[in-house]
């Protein structure tokens, strides 16, 4: 009964700072909505407009044609034409184009025979996203008035299950959820306590009655309020700005995100007892909040990473918030099918606020 | 354990690294008094109350506070005292009755009896008129009532405070110190430190604690009858050229100017110190009244925190 008192009171209490700091309360609202735009907009997948420059040594009807169509892709936009491949390498290296094509003088001659390549087409590898265009250019059908396009069967047929329409956000919204919730939820308890150290608050709430694991759940608790509230946020906004749905049922994103955000403030809490400012805090919150977008799948195809990467990656909550995201939003999975990833969230936030808890002593030395 | 004890500590030892912060310190500071912990900055003051409300673990010794052995069951007192850091340690983003109402939540106070218990303080510290208002944009003569309503609302039977009034102007001192003389007539026990030696006069018992070690303890009236020092005053109207002539007499202990008057201690070992003084004076054409007096507090810090070398000079 005491003991609940003494919850309420440092609960009440953490509203009450929060509220009144404008600056973070800003952030709960505005950190999720920026970012949503941001990544919403901007990571696009799909390679488009890249710049490009043409050197048709050619300049036949043929050839023209050519460099008609593969504007007509919009994979390239044709920005300069110069004379020889030379120049072109020229371009690249000044990172003035993407993209460059050589047509060579017997371009007509070269496209008639089997058994030569007619056009050259230069790509700067030092970008890794435009290197994926490469198949594109490659397997575009040259379908010219002297030779008569024969129609490949296709032996094997790909069926974007999902996301048939192959819609970046679609993909990027549910992993986004996780990497917002991080940010955020990580960074508030990070500071809560080392904060309380720096103001001088701690010595006295140490010479109170009040426990340490009071003292931990009570700092968290308002934030798995505020962390719903943010995912709320995200699902309406990816819903009308993007489209993406919730096919899966939303009672399930708000369990599977409750223990996330557990998971993640109790993170945070145990970087603020290891740490004596909130300077270190904030560069500890960095430290992991780097490997939660690149290890765990948001960006990368985890299956791709290395075995070392991959285990570093299944050890961060977010790894496993962004399979129960894409589950339940887009499969339309149910939790007891992603038990394992809400087993992981669950006992890492038990272990992580135990862990902080008693790391924390009510002592100075 | 006697009855008559709120604190009774024995061979308290405090070791930072290479520092000892404080001691084997003995201390018995009996209920319902005002005791003193007087000492300048670095003579473990402070690591003496966190060491006796169990912020630290004493590296060597322990305590009996209010009946509760510490460190080993610190937890079980923290309910019952009060504690005023050095410095403020309330929460600057929330206004005076916030605060109140938190520690009223934290020391669980009857829930029916918080709004009274609340005002009853507000008022008693003269502080209804700041009531709203966020503790960050008080005057530090203004925090210490608050500080103080904030330590003594659960009714503690002991108050710890670290230096309560270095940041507070006198008017606010004298109103501070009436409100602890009141506390302790109602039974609170309160150890309080300070450097200001009108405040250690003030206190029913005083130890002086020096780089760790209590140099002397007893009621303020016996530490200034028990000096061991012969004081004399000297009002010359050259008392730089007179400090130099007593300075070199090989007796005196230590000389103090004060103004245009001197303060010199003699070990009282020395029967005829008040006529070594004068002849010497007067052999250097220092023209000078000479005359002995009462000790303050203030000689007897110096006689007590003076070096062995010096005394046995």
């Amino acid at each position: 009964m005491k003991s609940l008192s003494r919850l309420m009171a440092i609960m009440r209490k953490e509203v009450r700072q929060m509220r009144r700091d404008r600056l973070t309360f800003a952030m709960i609202f505005g950190m999720p909505l920026m970012q949503i735009l941001l990544f919403g907009y901007a990571i696009n997948m799909d390679v488009r407009n890249l710049t490009t420059a043409v050197a048709d040594e050619s300049n036949t009807h043929l050839s023209r044609e050519f460099v008609a169509r593969l504007e007509q892709t919009q994979v390239t936009k044709i920005r300069y034409r110069v004379n020889t491949a030379a120049e072109l390498e020229e371009l690249m290296r000044a990172g003035e184009i993407s993209v460059g094509v050589a047509i060579p003088k017997d371009f007509d001659r070269r496209v008639i025979d089997d058994n030569r390549t007619a056009v050259h087409i230069l790509v700067d590898g030092s970008d890794p996203t435009i290197g994926g265009i490469v198949d594109a250019l490659r397997n575009m059908p040259l379908a010219f008035d002297t030779t008569p396009v024969q129609q490949k069967h296709d032996l094997i047929e790909v069926r974007p299950y999902y996301n048939p329409e192959r819609r970046t956000p679609i993909n990027v919204i549910p992993g986004l959820m996780g990497v917002i919730l991080t940010m955020t939820m990580m960074l508030f308890t990070a500071v809560s306590i080392v904060r309380e150290r720096e103001r001088g608050n701690l010595e006295l709430l140490i010479n109170t009655p009040v426990s340490s694991a009071e003292l931990m759940i009570g700092k968290v608790m308002p934030y798995i309020a505020i962390g719903l509230v943010q995912l709320a946020l995200i699902v309406w906004a990816g819903d009308l700005l993007f489209d993406v749905p919730v096919r899966g049922s939303i009672i399930d994103l708000y369990v599977a995100a409750s223990l996330f955000i557990a998971a993640n403030l109790a993170l945070g809490l145990f970087i603020s007892t290891a740490v004596k400012t909130q300077f270190q805090a904030m560069q500890m919150t960095f430290f992991l909040i780097m490997p939660s977008i690149l290890l765990s799948g948001f960006v990368f195809p985890f299956e791709g990473m290395p075995v070392v990467a991959q285990y570093l990656g299944e050890a961060l909550p977010i790894t496993h918030f962004i399979r129960l995201t894409r589950g339940i939003m887009l499969r339309e999975a149910g939790l007891v099918e992603l038990s394992g990833a809400l087993i992981y969230l669950g006992t890492f936030s038990i272990i992580t606020i135990t862990a902080a808890t008693l790391r924390f002593s009510k002592r100075l030395d | 354990m006697n009855e008559q004890l709120a604190i009774r500590a024995r061979g308290l030892t405090k070791q930072f690294g290479d520092l000892r912060a404080v001691n084997h310190l003995d201390l018995d500071v009996p209920r319902a008094s005002i005791y003193g912990f007087l000492g300048p900055n670095g003579s473990g003051k402070s690591t003496t109350i966190r060491l006796l409300c169990g912020l630290l673990t004493p590296t060597e010794g322990g305590a009996n506070v209010l009946g509760i052995e510490i460190p080993r069951d610190s937890k079980l007192l923290k309910p019952n005292i009060g504690y005023m850091t050095q410095k403020f340690s309330l929460f600057g983003d929330m206004t005076v009755l916030e605060n109140l109402q938190f520690m009223s939540e934290i020391y669980s106070y009857p829930k029916g009896e918080r709004a009274s218990r609340i005002d009853e303080l507000l008022w008693k510290y003269d502080l209804t008129q700041q009531r709203d208002q966020f503790a960050d944009t008080m005057s530090g003569g203004q925090r210490q009532p608050l500080a103080l309503a904030s330590a003594v609302l659960h009714k503690p039977e002991l108050l710890l405070l670290d230096e309560p009034t270095s940041a507070v102007d006198p008017q606010s001192r004298r109103d501070f110190w009436a409100n602890l003389f009141r506390l302790a007539e109602a039974g609170t026990t309160i150890l309080v430190s300070t450097h200001y030696m009108d405040e250690a006069e003030r206190c029913h018992r005083l130890a002086i604690l020096d780089h760790g070690t209590k140099v002397a303890d007893g009621t303020p009236r016996d530490l200034q009858n028990n000096t061991g020092m012969t004081i004399i005053e000297v009002l010359a109207n050259d008392p730089y050229r007179a400090q130099v002539v007593i300075d070199e007499i090989p007796v005196v202990a230590s000389v103090t100017q004060l103004g245009v008057r001197l303060r010199v201690l003699v070990p009282d070992t020395v029967d005829d110190a008040l006529d070594i003084v004068t002849k010497a004076l007067d052999r250097k054409n220092v023209r000078a009244e000479v005359h002995t007096a009462e000790a303050t507090l203030e000689d007897v810090f110096v006689a007590v925190t003076m070096k062995p070398e010096q005394l046995a000079a």
